[in-house]
């Protein structure tokens, strides 16, 4: 009886447009979702620092190097907001890390894919960075406040993510024959893997509906992926690149672009560990994280020491 | 915003001045086990693009929040007091600077 008041309370604030706050009730199934969803998010963002960090050191100028490192660099703060949004919710970080190392939790599957070329680090930054713009976007108008709050910061850092991609995939392609055959090699390797990132059809989505109606997520899988592929069409147009989708025509009736049917068989392949990096990435995390320890360690000493 | 210290140190609220004058505006958190390295990751994590010219941190147990019981006394309390609202009074039109 509590319970469902509390429920019918909950989902008028929904209905609202009021967003939920730390210390506000919420539904045990609201929180537990929230948790998941955060998480997965952040443990993306850290993720993926790993494809692009490994072209630190070969970036072919000291100006790509920069720019190349201070997006890293952004990823980094954006797992952080993000922890700290899932920690509202009473997670505890070490415990949401712990579920990555044992492969409990998911990070987005694109990261187990590698970064082999310099023009790998354009059509990352295009199409990665784009499609999670798309998602993140949509995303400001979650309920949950400092989810949403994480977002909009996020957003405003992700521009210029898409923009230094772009325009290494604008050198590339209007560079020398070999360079413009890099970049479409980038192309054609990331470009449905990119659709991926938006998840499976709707009608598959199994914790999509109560997503929405809580207002977790705004706009559908299926719904997000087309604005993608529609914006984006046109910016692989300009670099004079193909992309690698035959079935890839405008429909003027809908006023969007038709496409190929994606590889649900890759995707979840990918999704429950088979991608071609998938041991790599955790293997580093958890290296890099028992690297970190001595720090940790000398901090707690240090705090023990001289902080009353 | 659990308060317990972990091995992270404690969390801190991290507010920011974007500008000289302006007042100072909520964040995020960060932890850290003293004020001089939550100031320190509270400038790398925060302020990546000159967001502002002043960070205050202030720890998160610290922080006296309203009770969710009591915040429509907080909030309801000036409902039926409109006459503290300029547009309350009537003045004629051909009054000017008013
Ligand atoms: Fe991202
Ligand atoms: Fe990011
Ligand atoms: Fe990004």
């Amino acid at each position: 009886m509590v319970k469902k008041n509390i429920n019918y309370k909950f989902q008028k604030r929904i209905d609202n447009n009021i967003k939920i706050e730390p210390r506000d009730d919420m539904p045990e199934g609201y929180r537990a979702h929230l948790i998941r969803q955060i998480s997965q998010h952040a443990h993306s963002e850290v993720i993926g620092m790993q494809p692009e960090a490994n072209w630190i050191t070969r970036a072919p100028s000291l100006r790509s190097k920069k720019i190349l490192l201070a997006k890293v660099q952004d990823e980094a703060g954006h797992g952080l907001y993000l922890y700290s949004a899932a920690e509202t919710l009473g997670a505890s970080r070490s415990d949401l890390i712990k579920k990555l190392h044992l492969k409990e939790a998911k990070y987005a599957s694109i990261f187990n894919y590698p970064a082999l070329t310099w023009s790998d680090i354009g059509a990352i930054g295009w199409l990665v960075d784009g499609a999670a713009i798309t998602n993140q976007v949509s995303l400001q108008k979650t309920s949950y406040g400092p989810y949403s709050r994480a977002m909009i910061k996020i957003c405003k850092e992700e521009s210029f993510h898409q923009r230094q991609g772009f325009e290494i995939m604008i050198k590339m392609s209007h560079g020398t024959k070999e360079q413009k055959q890099m970049a479409q090699d980038s192309l054609n390797r990331f470009w449905w893997p990119s659709l991926m990132m938006f998840g499976p059809h709707d009608s598959d989505s199994t914790r999509s509906e109560r997503a929405i109606n809580w207002k977790i997520k705004r706009e559908s899988n299926d719904f997000l992926r087309q604005k993608f592929i529609d914006k984006t069409v046109p910016q692989a147009d300009f670099l004079g690149l193909t992309i690698p989708d035959q079935k890839l025509k405008w429909n003027k009736k809908r006023n969007s672009y038709d496409f190929g049917e994606i590889n649900w068989n890759e995707f979840w392949r990918v999704v429950n560990g088979g991608g071609p990096c998938n041991q790599k990435r955790i293997n580093h995390h958890i290296n890099a994280h028992k690297d970190g320890e001595w720090v940790r360690k000398a901090l707690i000493k240090y705090s023990e020491k001289y902080v009353k | 915003m659990s308060n317990k210290k972990n091995d992270l140190g404690e969390l801190w609220e991290v507010f920011i001045q974007s500008k000289n004058g302006l007042p100072y505006k909520h964040v995020g958190s960060v932890y850290a086990h003293d004020k001089e390295f939550a100031i320190h990751n509270a400038r790398d994590l925060y302020n990546r693009r000159n967001e502002g010219s002043s960070i205050w941190i202030v720890k998160s147990s610290q922080i006296v929040a309203v009770d969710l019981d009591t915040s429509d006394y907080i909030i309801n309390n000036s409902d039926d007091k409109i006459y503290r609202n300029p547009t309350f009074y009537n003045i004629p039109d051909e009054i000017k600077n008013l």
